[in-house]
């Protein structure tokens, strides 16, 4: 088995990530803020490819669970952290992982609440309720004026950083793999194949569902918590069904249940909005003289992208652009 | 070793089977026959867990096993092998029959139980790395029963081995089971369209019509009942 192997890719993913983070003052700002945005994709798209790739449900709640894990860890900073008398070195190195696992925790909680019940159900039952539990947090935080309410929630400190970003990254993408390589993680791709053929074989599918959901959304959780101190201001209306979909998309274009491919869809898909707003920024001259055309409306163009690449992904590789395994055969 | 009493099955408003009561004694091989939607699959789906009896009892090896969820069943030794071939498309042959062997923790026996099956149908040793949805009909089928076997089965329920298999294979695949039957004494509960064969390999029968039981006999009986031969033997 790869195992050690792979132990050392995360080792190596570790100390680079940290070597970066240790020179990233000299890193131009902006394009370090897109480079840890990436991060937190990767952690993003890898850990839904567990729940809708490789175990086959289909979760549309991925932002809310990253809005649970990113509102806990960011109210910890903000209410918590002041009182605890901890120094700025304490509270990035200790203080902030912790806020991060614990926004993960209850994300985690969050998932198994409303996974529990709605994952006993076959079918795209699951994909209405988890878009529901999005709205439903969504709507919630918009109106609890604890947490800022719709104006949103500011001044949280900036603690994330490179190693934090691509420290959960690796971990998130490695922990997901080892998940699958175990004795028993072909449990997941079999729930995935045939959910009646499992059972028969004596897999336990509930118990499989659940642990992929709650597991995706701890580390939807921690994403959030990442984000939180990253951009240091949340806003309800980030955490919306359009996030949903991005983190779906970047599952779809990798190729569900691939794991390389899914990261780099999550690069891509980062990348994209700020291409498009680099693009939208520019202006094309007026061949027919007069002023020049504006391409200003291409920054808002994102979605519908999203809905074309879709569509095209759809007719042209249904696999997903990174898909080796022969997709399903029709049964009998 | 099988006791099915008075069995009822509903799902929502419609009733799928009406108290039907069987038994599998050890080292038998019975088959339910019938027609569409007589209730046969129910019967089995209901004995390994997957569907929660309405009413009645189900008693395997001494043991009330009516409502178990279907991982303990398995555990017990009952296998189920599922209609239409539901293998793993995605994983290949190895894997499927790994997941087989899910509940089975001895590396040796397992070692050992797989080259059984691959001497039982050498052609799936021939395709070990192929993805299982690439196979062909009758392979997928030979998969299904050797990643049963890879349970340790001490009970073995087939859901309609012949379906939409070349004649010649379904040949092989049921003489391979009468094998496995006899080697063993592993009892097999076997659903069959294909009336005329599944009367031919087993010992007893029973005949599901809309989710009773019409007749049960000797195989050898209701192969030559005039009633049989008319409804699911052509004549």
């Amino acid at each position: 088995m790869a195992f050690p192997k792979a132990q050392r890719w995360l080792l190596a993913a570790l100390l680079l990530s940290g070597g970066a983070s240790a020179l990233s003052g000299s890193i131009d700002p902006y394009f370090l803020d897109v480079v840890m945005g990436v991060g937190v994709g990767i952690v993003l798209a890898s850990s839904l490819n567990l729940i809708n790739g490789f175990t086959g449900q289909f979760s549309l709640g991925h932002a809310g669970f990253m809005a649970v894990g990113a509102y806990t860890s960011a109210m910890l900073s903000t209410v918590v952290a002041p009182r605890t008398g901890l120094g700025p070195v304490a509270l990035q190195w200790v203080f902030f992982p912790a806020s991060l696992v614990a926004g993960g925790a209850v994300a985690a909680l969050a998932g198994l609440a409303v996974g529990a019940p709605s994952l006993r159900l076959k079918g795209d039952y699951l994909a209405i309720v988890t878009l529901g539990f999005g709205e439903i947090i969504r709507v919630v935080l918009q109106n609890v004026d604890a947490v800022g309410g719709a104006r949103g929630l500011t001044g949280v400190p900036a603690h994330t950083n490179l190693l934090w970003t691509f420290g959960t990254a690796s971990l998130t993408v490695y922990t997901v793999w080892a998940l699958l390589e175990s004795t028993r993680g072909r449990g997941f791709l079999a729930v995935a194949d045939d959910e009646v053929a499992a059972e028969a074989m004596g897999l336990d599918t509930t118990r499989y569902k659940i642990t992929a959901f709650g597991i995706g959304s701890f580390f939807a959780g921690v994403a959030g918590g990442l984000y939180a101190h990253l951009k240091g201001y949340l806003n309800p209306g980030g955490f919306s069904f359009d996030k949903s979909i991005e983190i779906v998309v970047m599952v779809i274009l990798g190729g569900m249940g691939r794991h390389a491919g899914v990261v780099f869809a999550a690069i891509l898909l980062t990348l994209l909005p700020e291409g498009l707003r680099e693009l939208g920024s520019r202006s094309i001259p007026n061949p027919f003289g007069g002023p020049a055309w504006s391409l200003d409306w291409i920054k808002d163009a994102r979605m519908i992208l999203y809905s074309l690449l879709l569509i095209l992904l759809m007719l042209l590789r249904p696999e997903g652009l990174f898909h080796r395994r022969p997709s399903r055969m029709p049964s009998s | 070793m099988l006791e099915v009493q008075n069995l009822s099955v509903r799902y929502g408003a419609i009733t799928a089977l009406h108290g039907i009561s069987l038994s599998v004694p050890a080292g038998g091989i019975v088959t339910l026959i019938g027609g569409n939607g007589a209730g046969k699959t129910t019967t089995l789906r209901a004995i390994s867990g997957m569907v929660r009896p309405a009413s009645g009892r189900i008693v395997f090896d001494g043991r009330d096993i009516t409502g178990l969820p279907p991982h303990e069943i398995v555990r017990l030794g009952l296998a189920h092998s599922p209609e239409g071939r539901l293998v793993f498309a995605n994983l290949t042959v190895m894997e499927n029959l790994r997941m087989g062997a899910y509940l089975q923790r001895d590396a040796r026996w397992i070692a050992s139980e797989l080259e059984h099956v691959f001497a039982m149908f050498p052609r799936l040793k021939e395709r070990i790395d192929q993805a299982a949805g690439t196979l062909s009909g009758g392979e997928q089928q030979m998969l299904a029963i050797g990643r049963a076997l890879m349970s340790r089965p001490r009970f073995l329920m087939l859901d309609e081995p012949s379906l939409g298999i070349a004649p010649l294979l379904v040949k092989e695949i049921f003489a391979r089971l009468v094998e496995l039957n006899r080697e063993r004494s592993l009892p097999l509960l076997l659903v069959e369209q294909n009336a005329h064969l599944a009367l031919e390999v087993s010992t007893h029968g029973y005949v599901l019509e809309t989710g009773r039981v019409l007749l049960s006999d000797r195989s050898e009986v209701l192969r030559d009942s005039p009633q049989v031969r008319g409804a699911y033997l052509g004549g």
